[in-house]
């Protein structure tokens, strides 16, 4: 980007515009669709801020593994799975409100770590491709996590009322009533301004996070992380020992994974057992994305940016297909295959941009060798 | 490889066992193992071993083709194709188009083939150039082009002029189902062809047949000019390129064969299971095929028609075998979770093997 300096400002207003495409076309899409669909702003404000407190706090946990150049974390789920497990426990146990979730977020942390782990050292195996391998096995775990909550928890694991259990004796319920801790976070120091909620409380531990982010970036483990995205033979040269760097950069993606999801959950203040965690990886990428981060390169004004633009697009997108072909489920569809289209695009332009830099990197090369030969 | 067999060298007389694990590799043994176990514990808990076998057959002779459209691109070294669903929404045009212009019967999976083919061949031909663009990688950018696509054709479904009364709702008159029955098209129309029936023994031979003409071709078009220069791409591509073969051409080709294959294959799959499914249904569809190619003892850059056959009766033999041997030994229906840690765990397997690492 430093190229840029000199070139004309007509050339770089192009340039912002291009490497912003994504963001510049979700604001095209959201000012089109909020006056159709006809919310008030006062309704649309709300929704975003509960939104923001739900899902910002789980799009932070995906920067370290992008600062350690693994690319997008889809395996960001196993974390998710973790903090279920949590919030299973502590419903089972009956310790509500505050505790309660902390309680949870306490609990999922040992499960994130050990998936972590797991995770961090499959994807060492399978350099270069730790996206697909990411996402094969969030699959892979969703099966064990099926395997411990439908089949062990009340049969070898202690469930003790049964509310939660299902009728044959053993497994998890479908859902999980989370009602005694539903956004008891949300709702301790919230601010009521014209009908419109701040949950300040998320907002500071959110806040927090990014603060940590920020300071990590600085530490001497953050530092060995941004060589390891940079060039891992390099790094390895230069002593920083690159396996390891690696697997805590998804160990502590994992984690925060995990204490986001009880945030996103008490949220929501109901569980779906099985299903609540196959689709956050996804949403939560798709977000990052439209902040326009990229697969090597994301900030957290990215994270911001994405929650707000992605999550306005899906309030308005049903009604506004509603009206415009009268059937909802058009806008269903429409903001499904408009996340999954995000990324298709973020992806493609992120590996035609690595060919591009390798070619120029290649041709410069040549013009070196030459010039060599020359001399 | 070069590891272990350095490792085989200077262990000397390392048992014929080892090799043979080494070679087979342990997942799938233990899959086999697991397959064969279940065929022997099959008749001791009560189950009606021809029943459980006819079932095995018939579930392999859905899905084969489904398996096979994988060879092409795992040749050409695109890897392994994710985004089958693209092709087998080219399918899915064909099977609705084809009873949308009235064709009932055998006609209507003739139809359904030739509507599906020109789709197929664009759709393909625009992911083969796409892929092209993203080389090396094409898995993780092949799923989301197939999740993208499925969901693309979740509104185009609703959207489309359909009006055959057999597949639109009854009650607003537009938009497809999202299972549409095929009595009275294609339903069984390959399997009834020449069906053997031997007690509670049946096989479905015209299925069989159809798998076997397309894997023939499949493999007598890798034994061809082109099928050598396609595979050496995918093995060395500098050296293809040396020996002057068009690489782009080669992967465009594979991706074409493999979209429409998987066409035919969903057309297949189709007439056995006696229903089309829409919307979300073709989302998930590329993994089973997947892992069920990798579990025959293909890898990422290599993979054989054998490969095709004993990857999908394995898979589809647990798929079938553990609900019915499971819930009648312990009374507890795991199988839903056995196939995804099986066949997820396959595929990570292949995605984490060292001699395939290096690309």
């Amino acid at each position: 980007m430093s190229m840029n300096d000199n070139k004309g400002g007509g050339k770089r207003l192009l340039d912002l515009a291009r490497n912003n495409s994504v963001p510049l076309m979700f604001i095209l899409i959201c000012a089109v669709c909020i006056p159709v669909s006809g919310f008030s702003p006062a309704y649309l404000l709300n929704e975003i801020l509960t939104r923001m407190g739900r899902n910002t706090f789980l799009i932070l946990s995906l920067l370290i593994p992008i600062m350690a150049g693994m690319g997008l974390n889809f395996g960001m789920t196993l974390g998710a799975m973790a903090g279920e497990i949590g919030l299973i426990l502590v419903a089972d146990w009956q310790i509500w409100g505050i505790p309660g979730i902390i309680l949870a977020m306490i609990i999922s942390i040992p499960f994130s770590i050990l998936l972590g782990l797991m995770c961090g050292n499959l994807m060492n195996k399978a350099k270069g491709r730790e996206m697909v391998t990411g996402y094969i096995i969030s699959f892979f775990v969703n099966g064990l996590y099926q395997l411990v909550v439908l089949y062990m928890m009340g049969s070898i694991i202690p469930i003790i009322h049964s509310s939660i259990k299902l009728p044959r004796g053993y497994g998890i319920r479908n859902t999980v009533s989370l009602l005694h801790m539903r956004q008891y976070l949300d709702n301790l120091l919230a601010i009521h301004i014209g009908g419109v909620k701040i949950p300040v409380l998320t907002f500071l531990i959110t806040g927090l996070l990014c603060l940590f982010i920020i300071w990590f970036r600085k530490t001497k483990l953050g530092q060995d992380m941004r060589a390891v995205g940079q060039d891992m033979e390099v790094a390895r040269d230069a002593g920083i020992k690159v396996e390891r760097t690696r697997i805590i950069a998804i160990v502590m993606s994992t984690v925060f994974a995990g204490l986001g999801m009880v945030i996103y959950l008490q949220n929501m203040g109901n569980l779906s057992t099985y299903s609540s965690h196959t689709q956050i990886g996804m949403f939560c990428i798709a977000a990052l994305l439209v902040g326009g981060a990229s697969v090597d390169k994301a900030s957290i004004g990215n994270v911001f940016l994405g929650v707000i633009l992605f999550h306005l697009m899906f309030i308005v997108a049903p009604s506004t297909g509603a009206k415009i072909t009268g059937d909802s489920m058009i806008g269903e569809y429409f903001r499904v295959f408009i996340s999954y289209g995000v990324i298709t695009l973020a992806l493609i332009m992120y590996e035609t941009k690595k060919r591009k830099a390798k070619g120029k990197a290649g041709q410069m090369l040549q013009l070196a060798q030459s010039e060599e030969d020359g001399q | 490889m070069s590891k272990t067999e350095n490792a085989a060298l200077a262990l000397g007389n390392k048992s014929k066992f080892h090799e043979f694990v080494d070679s087979f590799g342990l997942p799938r043994l233990i899959i086999a193992g697991f397959l064969l176990v279940l065929f022997i514990m099959a008749p001791i808990v009560g189950a009606d071993l021809p029943t459980q076998i006819t079932n095995t057959i018939n579930r392999f002779s859905w899905n084969a083709v489904l398996v096979l459209a994988m060879v092409p691109m795992v040749h050409s070294g695109c890897g392994l194709n994710f985004g089958l669903p693209l092709g087998i929404i080219s399918g899915l045009l064909g099977a609705t188009m084809s009873i949308q212009f009235g064709f009932t019967g055998p006609m209507s999976f003739v139809m359904a083939i030739v509507i599906a083919t020109p789709f197929a061949l664009i759709f393909g031909g625009g992911y083969g150039w796409l892929l092209n663009k993203i080389k090396g990688g094409e898995m993780m950018i092949a799923t989301y082009v197939g999740f993208s696509s499925v969901s693309f054709m979740c509104m185009m479904w609703l959207l489309l002029p359909y009006s055959s009364p057999t597949m639109v709702w009854g009650l607003s008159g537009k938009g497809l189902r999202t299972t549409i029955s095929l009595e009275g098209f294609y339903d069984k129309v390959l399997a009834n062809f020449l069906q053997i029936n031997i007690g509670n023994l049946s096989i479905p031979v015209g299925s069989l047949a159809f798998f076997a003409l397309l894997a023939f071709l499949m493999w007598a078009f890798l034994h061809t000019k082109t099928g050598t220069a396609m595979t050496a791409v995918g093995s060395n591509p500098a050296f293809a390129r040396a020996s002057g073969i068009n690489i782009d051409k080669m992967r465009l080709l594979s991706v074409v064969m493999s979209t429409w294959l998987a066409a035919v294959g969903i057309l297949v799959y189709e007439q056995g299971f006696g229903f089309i499914q829409l919307y979300m249904a073709p989302f998930y569809m590329a993994l089973p095929a997947v892992s069920a190619i990798l579990i025959g003892g293909a890898s990422v850059n290599k993979a054989s028609i054998t490969n095709v056959i004993i990857g999908t009766f394995l898979f589809q033999g647990i798929v079938t075998m553990t609900p019915t041997v499971m819930n009648s030994m312990i009374h507890m229906d795991m199988s839903e979770v056995i196939r995804i840690v099986v066949s997820n765990g396959m595929i990570l397997y292949a995605l984490t093997r060292k001699t395939e690492g290096a690309k």
